[in-house]
């Protein structure tokens, strides 16, 4: 699966979204039911977040990434690409990360790099969560045919190998942002499709949902009204591993060179760095930094998707050991008690 | 009997698109392949040579229908075409050469980082909050971050051009003859260490966290407490009562990137060199073949179609409930 890209992608390797890695079977199997009201258990989902460790964690290097990205024109107000130093410097008190081969700022293209890269991987992110939303909600919803059309299609969109199609179609269109953003969104709406319809139909089958189409409400109410927001947490979720997709497949198509290699981005640096050599005259300088930063941004977000996970999952939360020296009976954990509300 | 039925006609669905696909492509995007290749190779394309071209690849002034029919035709005979960058191999022959290259690089990280990140998701459910639980998951979900390719630059920098272990590209030697000598299997082994083990380390985590959690699931069964009451070793417990039942995700997950063992080395293939599938699309792409570009990706996808339907298959055996439904 990873084996497949993010797998290329997940991708790859799996290939089929990161789904392992937080441990979600294709059926949604890490939901709960909605128990009580939506607004409840979202406010729960959202407390949960903001005391976890983990979600925290993730959202603070995020943040810190985000802000490098607004503030990389302030930071390094000439064009990033501008040949300011000799070539292939180490880092030192001016070049804090050296210089490519072309004496180019490794810090200055790896800044702006970020915007390129965060933006790519958020848009990616939402427009395939939003095509899994429609695709899941109306095939959960409506069931009978349209469903068995969608899923045919979702299911076939599933297994078509996701790298090779990204190059191939990168291959015959005009390359450009566009064409990166388009072909990533076509290979990667399939999965979070899947996981979401699994969702759906186990709300569908819920009784509120029976109440609301016997009281004549119509289907675009129900399915955005009703059933989406019960879905919270896996939709959120399914977002996470999107935009980790969107920003490591992006890469991966502009280390082969098939993006727009005129752009700075983590993809392209590291496509220049391969492509002058920079393994070969020891440059690790050159492509250390962007591979970290790539491997940082989809570290937070699989630590917030992880956290989700144990908020939602009482299961998976770790356990708090009892000490060997068995002390007086023991507490009720915070935690749990607010799962449990 | 009907579910496979209905499987294999699912998969004939999803072959027959991914056909489609493949002939819609380079009718339907911007450019005309035949004249970007023409305009690629002056130099080596006699002028009547197009004409011949346009007929092999089906792009030429006959109505779209009988295009495409003939297109499905050559497809399922297994006319894929004469390579242009590899003129005047057929598609089908340079494909052959390669694909063992693939499977077996694919296949060795697969087989090793499903056995021992299974092993270690095992572990870890047992021994909740243990040392293999609490360290290693952060961990590999960390080195699963960074994008494999990049790892793969890493290993390469690292082992290959610094300390010198080990090739940095290709699959074997050129010095070297290939056959089934000693010396040959070591120095092939060798080209494949570097590139499997970073495909190892990346994918190991979503095996291990996958186990990890259906196991977890799986532990809080009765039977398992049922086990333990009845003063059964622990070792047994854990295998033929916990693991066994909580390997059916693993078996799955397991099928599906069987299929994608074919194309999802293709990164690491471009860093290292590696003489497989992958490696050979991206020079197809980059030298504007489109035939073998279409019959790699046929073959691949091929190739997942296959696995995913040997797998339901099993997936009848193992899981009676399958059967029922």
């Amino acid at each position: 699966m990873t084996t497949s890209i993010a797998n290329t992608a997940s991708s790859l390797p799996g290939e089929t979204l990161a789904d392992p890695l937080t441990g979600k079977t294709p059926d949604g199997g890490a939901g709960l039911p909605p128990a009580v009201s939506v607004r409840q258990s979202n406010r729960s989902l959202l407390h949960g977040l903001l005391t976890n460790k983990k979600a925290m964690t993730g959202a603070a290097i995020l943040f810190v990434f985000i802000a490098l990205a607004l503030l990389a024109p302030v930071l390094f107000p000439d064009n990033p690409s501008k040949i300011t130093g000799m070539a292939s410097q180490e880092p030192d008190a001016e070049f804090w990360l050296g210089t490519t081969a072309k004496g180019q700022d490794v810090l200055a293209l790896t800044i702006h790099g970020s915007r390129s890269s965060l933006f790519v991987g958020l848009t990616v992110g939402f427009a395939s969560t939003f095509i899994g939303i429609l695709v899941g909600l109306a095939s959960a919803y409506f069931g009978k045919f349209i469903d068995e059309a969608l899923s045919l299609t979702t299911n076939v969109f599933l297994l078509l190998p996701g790298l090779p199609l990204l190059v191939i179609l990168a291959a015959f269109l005009p390359p450009g942002l566009g064409t990166v953003i388009l072909v990533l969104v076509v290979t990667g709406w399939a999965g979070s499709a899947r996981v979401l319809r699994s969702q759906a139909l186990s709300i569908r089958s819920k009784d509120f949902v029976a109440a609301a189409v016997v009281t004549g409400e119509r289907p675009l109410r129900i399915m955005f009204g009703e059933i989406l927001p019960n879905m919270a947490s896996i939709v959120m979720g399914t977002l996470l591993a999107c935009i980790i997709y969107g920003i490591g497949a992006q890469a991966g198509l502009e280390f082969l060179g098939l993006g727009d290699v005129s752009t700075v981005s983590w993809g392209n640096n590291l496509y220049w760095a391969g492509n002058e050599g920079a393994l070969l005259t020891g440059s690790w300088w050159v492509f250390v930094p962007s591979g970290v930063c790539i491997a940082l941004v989809a570290f937070s977000l699989a630590l917030i998707n992880y956290a989700v996970d144990e908020v939602t999952n009482p299961r998976l939360r770790k356990i708090k050991k009892p000490k060997p020296v068995k002390p007086q009976p023991t507490k009720p954990v915070p935690t749990g008690k607010r799962a449990a509300a | 009997m009907r579910f496979i039925l209905r499987r294999l006609g699912f998969y004939l669905i999803a072959f027959w698109v991914s056909i489609t696909l493949n002939f819609l492509l380079p009718r339907f995007m911007p450019g005309d392949p035949v004249s970007r290749m023409f305009a690629r190779n002056q130099d080596r394309m006699q002028p009547e040579q197009i004409e011949q071209l346009r007929k092999l690849l089906g792009v030429d002034d006959r109505p779209l229908w009988e295009q495409y029919f003939g297109y499905l035709q050559n497809m399922l005979t297994g006319q894929m075409g004469v390579s242009m960058s590899r003129f005047p191999a057929p598609v089908t022959e340079v494909i052959g050469s390669q694909v063992g290259w693939t499977l077996l690089l694919g296949g060795t990280a697969l087989v090793i980082a499903a056995v021992v990140g299974n092993l270690l998701g095992i572990l870890a459910a047992w021994r909740r909050g243990g040392a293999v639980d609490s360290a290693l998951p952060p961990l590999l979900i960390f080195i699963g971050s960074f994008p494999y390719f990049w790892l793969a630059m890493g290993a390469l920098y690292l082992f290959g051009v610094t300390l010198g272990w080990f090739p940095i590209r290709h699959a074997f030697s050129d010095t070297i003859a290939p056959s089934f000598s000693w010396e040959f299997v070591s120095d092939v082994g060798m080209h494949l260490v570097l590139p499997a083990l970073t495909i190892v380390l990346v994918s190991i985590g979503g095996w291990m966290l996958g186990m990890r959690n259906t196991m977890i699931a799986t532990n809080a069964e009765d039977y398992i407490t049922m086990a333990e009451a009845k003063g059964l070793r622990p070792g047994r417990i854990m295998f033929r009562y916990a693991a066994r039942n909580a390997m059916l995700p693993s078996v799955t997950a397991f099928g599906m990137s069987l299929g994608f063992v074919v194309g999802g080395a293709l990164l690491t293939e471009v860093v290292f060199a590696y003489p497989g599938v992958g490696y050979q699309l991206l020079a197809a792409v980059q030298g504007l073949d489109y035939p073998l570009m279409q019959g790699l990706f046929l073959t691949i996808t091929a190739a997942v179609l296959l696995a995913n339907f040997l797998v339901d298959i099993l997936y009848v055996r193992l899981d009676p409930r399958v059967r029922s439904n």
